[in-house]
């Protein structure tokens, strides 16, 4: 179990970074927290040329709160969003979800980006920062692109991001007065993969919701926004919106049926909306 | 002199210290197989066959052989000369049929994970480079994997050529059957359906093969329990004399099991070392560990059981399928999982009929081998899914269905209809520690608040007996050349200090712990005076190792034996020095003192004298500082112990997830060397059994055969928050026949925690009108019992 051969650059500089993957990026593999990247290259089911190492460029981890938008960028270690005040205030969702994120060890190394950037369809970064309406900052030798978090994910390890580019840096809405947000999900035991996740931002007046921000991690191949069931939670209530999970598209799996888990999506919502 | 047998007052035995290597191992100086490095050896990858079935032709080694950094590529034809091939073969299970193994596959693979081109390299990474160069032609063949399937007529074969899959098969029992069915005033009656799963050691398997050919010697570092077994085995098979083979197996980082047997990579690792005249490493990786480390219980076990109408137990009636694998494994053979299985069946109880049918299935897995508390998990649960069903039947405490069902005291020693002897088990007083444990009234209070609540919980218990510390004759009878003795040599240094060499293996378990205490007793000194090595054939002389739950009960009596032979010969020679009489002496403490308790003389200035100034002894006196002793036990094939065990879980009736919330164990070992070692291999074997029964399932696809928990990931052990807290308590009654009393504690835990996991989900679905009957009880089992998922196709 040791990688195949691979090339190794570790560039101090964003601008450098960039450079090699403008020429190298179809061939290049990022390496931030390698908490993936790493198990899959000694099970050589990855095989870059190339292993760009981004961790000696400053700058790439800073997490801020201003104006409203929650800034995290995409180096930023999974322990690190976890013991952040500013993230506890203005996204209190990332904060559930990353309890159920492995292991201290993994969530010392393992990072946000690294997470968005691989879309494993069970990880609970996709599904929250879809949830949370936030905007993925990228950037290639070509320049910056914004792209929003419900068109990145496209399917399993499938992202809409080029082969020369890097993610910066994810912008999150603070949460605002009114909304309420929750992360729930079922695993085998505590840090594995999700069987079924949920990530759901309530707006409510009174016991009322009026406006539903919800996604799913574990159940279909790409995280994206319910906007079906939100509609149907916000027009018909609890029940009704449990009952529209049918028309999830469920991974279907030797172990996990897409029954079971649109069943446990189900249960998760249930669950979520009698809490809340 | 007749050794004296009295254990000492307030002495070492039944202490609970920890063991002296605990240091040493948490703070990172663990010296592993892989820790260790030989001038100029190479590292060895193994290509493994990717189907469960495939004939296959080589067609290029060139192109790896081309590629630097690699020093060879080596198939089955390259190491036939060097060693042997070999063929699992006992007089217990006549007509076995299991095919003749080599080192590498030839021709055909009958396994995934079969190893089938040997690849030697600078490094492991240019090693599995050279794998992926190798140009062979496959030809995938008809996978056979369901245990079952593979039994019927049309089932394809699992190695081409075979009649059938069929194993080998057999019926057994005593007493009418067919009349206590006819009789019985209740039948009961389940299939239960066990998926295999596997040890994992926390060291995975490893070797480093060191062929000298000058000295035409073989030194192997080997993660292994049994370094005397390999011994035998590698120098058969490469033709080498025994004392030319050293097999060295240092600190063992865990092996349930798993490193009993004699594995084809191994020995090809050996054969090559031989080949090219270098040491060579291979270390097993855990995708490779998980594939090709042998499987254990897969079993599909019908029973029933037949009552009469005062709930006294009358017959079992069995029919079990055992899944083999490809090969009965080597040398031990698959089959003993099996019979052990069906002789832990109805173990706990009395009852005048029992009757059973086995047939053992050839596939294409790996093969099924010997995991801790080998069969006897299955056996249990079996037995008591089939007594909770009929107390529950006759609407009675489960409790009180087991008390009076239990082997009185007044018959034993008692042969039950399965062959099984009872001896000496203490169910009665073991029950009463496990009620004043467990406290029933107050627990059972605790469930109904919960169930108020609406939370689904539920008790289940589990009477446990267990067949350990096999004697000579379990393998002797089937002329399979496995020792069921130990050797123990104790040596005084000329500091007065003790060394102990052993045949006992330490993996972890603490063994060399318990020796040292028995040491320090029988001779007479403190236990930081006693140093001891197991583990390297070139220092202990013969013996079993790690099975069966053997150390205490079979190594402890030999080094009591070793033990009190150097103490006679320490009090002679003292006193022939002080001009008094060995009977006048006694040695405490390192101490030689008189009958009033009297320092005589320190046991380092006798040992100085003798070896250093022997010119001061007497004429005609030899003191023989060096003592061995060698133990068979010849009573008793085995030494059956006994206990209970209840477990109480929580079934989240929405997702299917169960939580082990407590558990309870009372167990009678006999005599506890080290209560606190014991303690902790009872809870640690709880965890596996919970494993066993929640999580823990070798997978493979129904379809194409595939093997799909390759990685910790998709195999699920328990982890600490996996565990409850788990309450042991003790009832000790030692062993009448020998001098110590110990019998075997290391497996117990997970004897009976399946079970115990088993009823309690059962009776926490009880209300709900569901239940399971399958292993481990994942979320889907439990969503399909409770009709939220459709049953399986």
């Amino acid at each position: 179990m040791k990688p195949a051969r691979f090339g190794y650059a570790r560039p101090d500089t964003l601008d450098g970074a960039l450079a090699i993957l403008a020429e190298q990026g179809v061939e290049a593999a990022i390496l931030a927290g390698g908490q993936s990247l790493m198990p899959m290259l000694n099970l050589r089911m990855a095989r870059p040329g190339l292993l760009l190492d981004i961790n000696r460029i400053p700058g790439l981890d800073a997490i801020a709160l201003s104006g409203g938008v929650l800034t995290i960028g995409a180096r930023a270690r999974h322990a690190e969003v976890l013991a952040s005040p500013l993230v506890r205030e203005a996204a209190p969702m990332l904060v559930q979800a990353l309890a159920h994120v492995a292991h201290p060890a993994i969530r010392n190394r393992g990072t946000l980006g690294g997470s968005l950037a691989l879309a494993d369809p069970a990880a609970e970064m996709p599904a929250c920062i879809t949830a949370l309406g936030a905007t993925l900052v990228v950037a290639s030798a070509r320049g910056e692109r914004r792209i929003a978090a419900e068109t990145f994910f496209l399917g399993v390890y499938a992202t809409t991001l080029e082969p020369d580019e890097l993610v910066l840096r994810v912008e999150i809405p603070a949460i605002s007065p009114g909304w309420s947000h929750g992360f729930h999900e079922v695993a085998r035991r505590h840090g594995d993969y999700a069987m079924a996740g949920l990530a759901l931002a309530l707006h409510r007046e009174g016991s009322r919701v009026v406006e539903a921000r919800i996604a799913f991690c574990g159940v279909e191949a790409a995280t994206r926004r319910q906007a079906e069931v939100e509609a149907v939670l916000v027009a018909q209530g609890a029940e009704a919106a449990c009952a529209a999970l049918a028309g999830l598209d469920a991974m279907a799996g030797a172990e996990v049926t897409a029954a079971h888990r649109i069943h446990l999506a189900r249960v998760l919502l249930r669950r979520a909306l009698g809490q809340a | 002199m007749s050794p004296d047998t009295s254990l000492p007052e307030n002495g070492w035995i039944g202490r609970p210290l920890p063991r002296a290597a605990t240091r040493r191992l948490i703070e990172g100086r663990g010296r592993y197989t892989d820790d260790h490095a030989a001038k100029g050896e190479l590292h060895a990858a193994f290509l493994r066959s990717p189907f469960p079935h495939a004939a296959f032709r080589i067609v290029d080694r060139d192109a790896a052989r081309a590629l630097p950094g690699i020093r060879a590529v080596l198939v089955a034809e390259d190491l036939a000369g060097l060693c042997r091939s070999w063929r699992c073969e006992s007089r217990a299970f006549p007509g076995l049929v299991s095919p003749e193994q080599g080192p590498l596959a030839r021709d055909r693979a009958v396994y995934q994970g079969e190893p089938v081109v040997l690849v030697l390299a600078d490094s492991r990474a240019v090693a599995e480079d050279g794998l992926e160069l190798i140009g062979i032609d496959w030809e995938e063949l008809p996978a056979v994997t369901d245990a079952a399937a593979a039994l019927e007529a049309s089932s394809p074969p699992a190695h081409q050529g075979l009649a059938s899959n069929l194993g080998w098969r057999t019926e057994f029992g005593d007493g009418d059957v067919e009349a206590a069915f006819a009789v019985a005033a209740l039948v009961v009656e389940t299939q239960l359906t066990f998926t295999r799963h596997t040890g994992v050691p926390l060291e995975a398997r490893a070797v480093l093969a060191s062929y000298d050919p000058s000295a035409e010697a073989l030194e192997v570092r080997l993660s292994h329990q049994i370094p005397h077994q390999m011994q035998v085995h590698l120098a058969e098979l490469l033709g080498l004399p025994m004392g030319r083979v050293r097999v060295i197996a240092g600190d063992v980082g865990g092996g349930f099991g798993i490193k009993m047997h004699v594995y084809p990579d191994e020995v090809a690792i050996c054969a090559a070392s031989r080949l090219v005249g270098r040491p060579v490493r291979y270390v097993c990786d855990r995708i490779e560990a998980m594939m090709a480390d042998i499987h254990a219980r897969e079993h599909v076990m019908r029973a029933r059981m037949a009552v009469d109408a005062e709930g006294r137990i009358l017959a079992f009636d069995l029919d079990d399928i055992q899944g083999l694998g490809a090969y009965s494994v080597y040398p031990r053979s698959s089959t003993v999982e099996a019979m052990s299985v069906l002789r832990a069946v109805g173990a706990p109880y009395r009852f005048d009929a029992y009757r059973a049918r086995l047939r053992c299935a050839l596939q294409n897995k790996v093969p099924t081998g010997q995991y801790r508390s080998v069969g006897h998990p299955i056996g249990c649960a079996t037995t008591e899914r089939l007594v909770e069903l009929a107390a529950r039947a006759r609407g009675e405490d489960p409790l009180e269905f087991r008390r009076r069902n239990l082997v009185p005291e007044a018959i034993m020693p008692w042969t039950n209809p399965a062959g099984g002897r009872m001896a000496s088990l203490s169910h009665a007083a073991c029950l009463a520690e496990f009620e004043r444990l467990v406290d029933l009234p107050v627990l059972r209070a605790e469930i109904a608040a919960m169930r108020a609540q609406g939370r689904c919980v539920g008790l289940g218990l589990a009477a446990v007996v267990e067949y350990t510390a096999s004697g000579p004759a379990a393998y002797g009878l089937a002329h399979v050349p496995v020792a069921a003795m130990d050797t123990v040599v104790v040596t005084l240094e000329p500091t007065g200090d003790l060394v102990v060499r052993a045949s006992v293996a330490e993996i972890g378990q603490g063994i060399q712990q318990g020796i040292v205490q028995v040491v320090a007793d029988a001779v007479g000194i403190a236990t930081s005076r006693v140093t001891i090595h197991t583990g390297d054939t070139g220092n202990a002389p013969h013996g079993g190792g790690a099975w069966a739950s053997r150390g205490a009960a079979i190594g402890g009596e030999a080094a009591w034996g070793a033990g009190r032979k150097l103490r006679a010969e320490i009090l002679a020679a003292a006193a022939a020095l002080l001009q008094s009489a060995p009977e006048r002496l006694n040695l405490r403490d390192g101490q030689v003192i008189d009958a009033t308790g009297m320092p005589r003389m320190a046991l380092a200035d006798l040992a100085a004298t003798v070896f250093f100034r022997g010119h001061e002894l007497p004429a005609g006196l030899q003191p023989q500082f060096t003592a061995t002793q060698q133990y068979r036990r010849e009573e008793d094939v085995f030494l059956t112990t006994n206990g209970f065990q209840a477990s109480l879980v929580e079934v989240d009736t929405d997702t299917g997830l169960v939580t082990a919330l407590r558990h309870w164990v009372v167990g009678d070992c006999g005599r506890l060397i080290n209560p606190l070692l014991v303690d902790e291999q009872v809870r640690g074997g709880v965890v596996q059994g919970i494993g066993e029964a929640l999580l823990e399932a070798c997978r493979y696809d129904a379809g194409n055969g595939q093997f799909l928990t390759g990685t910790l990931a998709d195999y699920l052990l328990p982890m600490a928050d996996n565990a409850p807290d788990i309450t042991v308590g003790h009832v000790e009654t030692p062993y009448a026949g020998s001098v110590l009393g110990a019998k075997g504690a290391g497996e117990a835990g997970t004897c009976g925690a399946p079970a115990a996991v088993l009823n309690a989900v059962n009776d926490a679905l009880a209300s709900l009108g569901a239940h399971v009957s399958e292993m481990p009880i994942t979320p889907a089992v439990i969503l399909r019992a409770l009709g939220t998922l459709e049953a399986a196709p």
